[in-house]
């Protein structure tokens, strides 16, 4: 019997044809103007623009100047439920990631109460058939109420729906808790996700140890808390030959273990955010604490590592690591400050205008890190083929908009990229074969 | 300087010309610190919020002290014995006290970056008067002060900053204010109380005193108790032993300063505070001309001749 693992509230599946948008799927190597044709939220043929004959009852959808991509997956959100409704809601993070072009996404388990047993992870997945608008998926803790002392009941949370598991907000600190952990993967799958970082060394940090936190004057984390726990997990997990994947990578060192563990044959995967990508601490410099999070933004050395790992495959998908919260509590001075950022409705944008457009990285790349998250979790990846349930996203790449101008389909605006012009607007999100997203577009674009 | 001043959060807000003006002005104010009535009829009628969300004791009875001699109404408050206690956001409080239409805010905060946030949600000009170990840009300039009269330039000199750096304030911005002025500044201390990358402020990092001997001036910073707790230095004992600035480390013709409060027998030593190179109390006597000059510079407009003329008797006495 096949656990279901993704959860979303039911909905109309979507009868439509998006005629001539350029289509862009790198992985069955399709590039080009296509019409794609969804019956009853199924791709059911594609053919050269004109082609596809249809009959009334079916939309269609003026793609000409668009693209069209498989939706973007993220392996990373927080969703603040239950218990910190007043920063999200699966209702409002599930609108933030059709806003965004994605189809799928996971939220991270440090909830109030942790999501750590069965009978509320039953009640989560509950929820969100009835409020998710985008399927969602969930990873209950590693150990217990986040503390690192006792495994959660992880056979019976993955009976239960787990999609994988993981203490995200914390490192897991005893090297024998999470080998522990990994031992117990053979019985019951799922992969580790890791907040890596060595309390010892992060201690009160609240930003990048470098220059600017000597400038500012404020506690720096330094990138060796990451990357010696990256070293270390990787080598466990090799020992154990279990599975860990490695969230939000932030520095040159990490990836380069990260590189090492895979060349020696671990299983061990990574992910990187945009915010990492493309800002650097020197953001930092405005005291503003949108831009602090954990792992911190650090210098521009890791971020080109990053962008090189994501470049070579060393990083397999992006992450937003979309972490809401509320105004009150981030118009607070910076060291008060929550760590996290959203990120849900910027990840594509923010990467097309500042990696694809300078030349950075392939757009087709940036597609297939942007959907690759779901293999790393067992799951089917988006893909534009015939028969597969549609997971879409339609956007213009020409049109461009300022992040916040109209506000957040998240309950939060905590997005550190506020006030920046982007490049690529999302006309229509299709995730598991229903429409869950159409931008109230310009006229002059969708004729 | 092109536009006036609306603030002063940082040091960065300044540049050399602007220092200048701001001590040239404080030099005038001391002339009336010398005269029998000490007010000037600047600020009369404006209000001067003193906002201190941390102890003070020199600071706040400076900047208090300089608003009265301004003729400011003064309203000061510490964390303490305000509704800061009862849970109010900083945010609420600065909104709050905006209501009683102050034309500055002085403000005091344990952390970095508050004093900019406070100039985003109030009219008034703000002065930070410490926030966290970022910056204290009013002590820097009267820093800048005290060796000036001294001194005279500071160009070229050679200034050392011994201690905990890392969690120094003062360092950070004296190190910017005094390199602005021309002076070649070294910091030295435990290298667990050096922060990674400090040298991008425009300094030199030496890791022990052995060239002491090469400074000008050795300004000298507190070396607080819980330092050894977290386990930045093995015992204040090895500190003094390594880093007390002491008469056996001093040359006579260098200049010593301390931001205060001094920890005797830790960071300096008796005979070294009591000596007559030592500045400490010149410091002190700087930091009300200081901050009028500050206040003044904010409120009364750059470019305006200084209103340094004494206030009628019967006003000053009213």
């Amino acid at each position: 019997m096949s656990v279901r693992r993704l959860f979303h509230a039911p909905a109309e599946p979507a009868d439509l044809l998006i005629r001539g948008a350029h289509v862009l799927d790198p992985r069955v190597e399709i590039d080009e103007p296509l019409d794609v044709l969804v019956v009853r939220g199924r791709i059911r043929e594609f053919g050269d623009p004109g082609t596809v004959p249809i009959d009334e009852s079916i939309e269609v959808v003026a793609g000409e100047g668009l693209h069209l991509f498989p939706g973007f997956f993220d392996p990373h959100v927080h969703l603040r439920t239950p218990g910190q409704e007043h920063k999200e809601t699966l209702a409002t993070g599930t609108a933030a990631a059709a806003a965004g072009g994605y189809c799928g996404i996971v939220a991270m388990p440090n909830t109030a109460p942790t999501l750590d047993s069965a009978p509320l992870l039953r009640a989560l997945c509950a929820q969100a058939e009835r409020d998710a608008r985008v399927p969602v998926g969930f990873m209950p803790a590693i150990t217990r109420g986040l503390q690192g002392e006792e495994l959660a009941e992880m056979a019976e949370l993955r009976d239960a729906g787990a999609l994988g598991f993981t203490d995200d907000g914390k490192p897991v600190v005893a090297a024998g808790m999470l080998r522990r952990a990994l031992q117990y993967q053979r019985l019951c799958g799922g992969v580790l996700a890791l907040h890596e970082e060595d309390p010892s060394l992060s201690g009160h940090g609240v930003m990048h140890e470098g220059a600017v936190s000597a400038r500012l004057g404020m506690a720096g984390i330094p990138s060796i808390s990451e990357s010696t726990m990256v070293a270390r997990d990787a080598a466990i997990a090799a020992y154990e030959q279990g599975r860990v994947h490695f969230q939000h990578l932030s520095c040159v060192e990490s990836v380069e273990a990260l590189a090492a563990w895979k060349a020696a044959g671990a299983q061990v995967s990574g992910e990187a955010s945009p915010h990492h990508l493309t800002l650097t601490d020197e953001a930092v410099l405005s005291l503003d604490s949108r831009f602090k999070m954990n792992p911190p933004l650090r210098s521009e050395a890791d971020r080109q590592a990053l962008i090189a790992g994501l470049r070579d495959g060393t990083i397999e998908c992006i992450a937003t690591d979309h972490a809401p919260h509320a105004q009150h509590e981030k118009e607070v001075p910076f060291e008060e400050a929550p760590m996290g950022v959203t990120g849900l409705e910027t990840a594509f944008p923010v990467l097309y205008t500042d990696l694809v457009l300078p030349g950075v990285l392939p757009l087709g790349l940036v597609v297939e890190r942007m959907t690759a998250g779901a293999a790393l979790l067992d799951l089917p990846t988006p893909a534009i083929a015939v028969e597969h349930p549609a997971n879409l996203v339609l956007l213009d790449l020409d049109a461009s908009w300022e992040v916040g101008a109209r506000g957040y389909a998240s309950k939060s605006a905590n997005s550190c990229f506020e006030g920046r012009t982007l490049r690529g607007v999302v006309r229509m999100t299709v995730a598991a074969g229903a429409v869950v997203h159409r931008a109230e577009a310009p006229a002059e674009v969708l004729t | 300087m092109t536009d006036p001043m609306r603030h002063l959060l940082s040091i960065d807000d300044l540049d050399r010309a602007g220092i200048e003006r701001i001590l040239d002005r404080a030099a005038s104010f001391a002339e009336v610190a010398g005269r029998e009535i000490k007010k000037v009829p600047a600020l009369r009628g404006r209000t001067v919020v003193n906002l201190f969300y941390e102890a003070s004791t020199r600071t706040s009875s400076s900047f208090e002290l300089a608003a009265k001699r301004l003729s400011a109404d003064v309203v000061s408050i510490r964390a303490a014995t305000s509704s800061v206690t009862k849970g109010e956001s900083l945010k609420d409080t600065v909104q709050t006290l905006t209501a009683y239409d102050p034309a500055a805010i002085v403000i005091r905060s344990p952390h970095a970056g508050a004093a900019q946030l406070v100039a985003r949600w109030t009219d008034a000009a703000v002065v930070n008067a410490g926030d966290g170990k970022h910056e204290h840009p009013t002590q820097a300039l009267l820093d800048v002060y005290t060796l000036r009269r001294r001194l005279g330039a500071l160009d070229g000199k050679r200034i050392w900053i011994v201690g905990d750096v890392l969690h120094s304030r003062v360092a950070r911005s004296d190190v910017l204010a005094f390199a602005r002025m021309g002076a070649h500044v070294t910091v030295s201390g435990p290298p667990t109380l050096i922060p990674r990358g400090i040298e991008a402020l425009g300094c030199e990092v030496a890791p022990t005193l052995d060239r002491l001997e090469e400074a000008d001036v050795v300004y000298v910073l507190r070396m607080q108790n819980e330092r050894m707790s977290e386990a930045y230095v093995p015992s204040l004992r090895e500190y003094a032993a390594r880093y007390q600035v002491n008469a056996a480390r001093l040359r006579p013709h260098q200049l010593l300063m301390h931001p205060g409060p001094v920890n005797r027998g830790v960071e300096l030593s008796a005979d070294a505070i009591d000596s007559p190179q030592a500045l400490i109390a010149q410091q002190v006597e700087a930091g009300v001309v200081v901050r009028m000059a500050v206040l003044y510079e904010l409120l009364a407009g750059a470019g305006t001749a200084p209103a340094i003329e004494a206030v009628p008797e019967a006003v000053a006495a009213a």
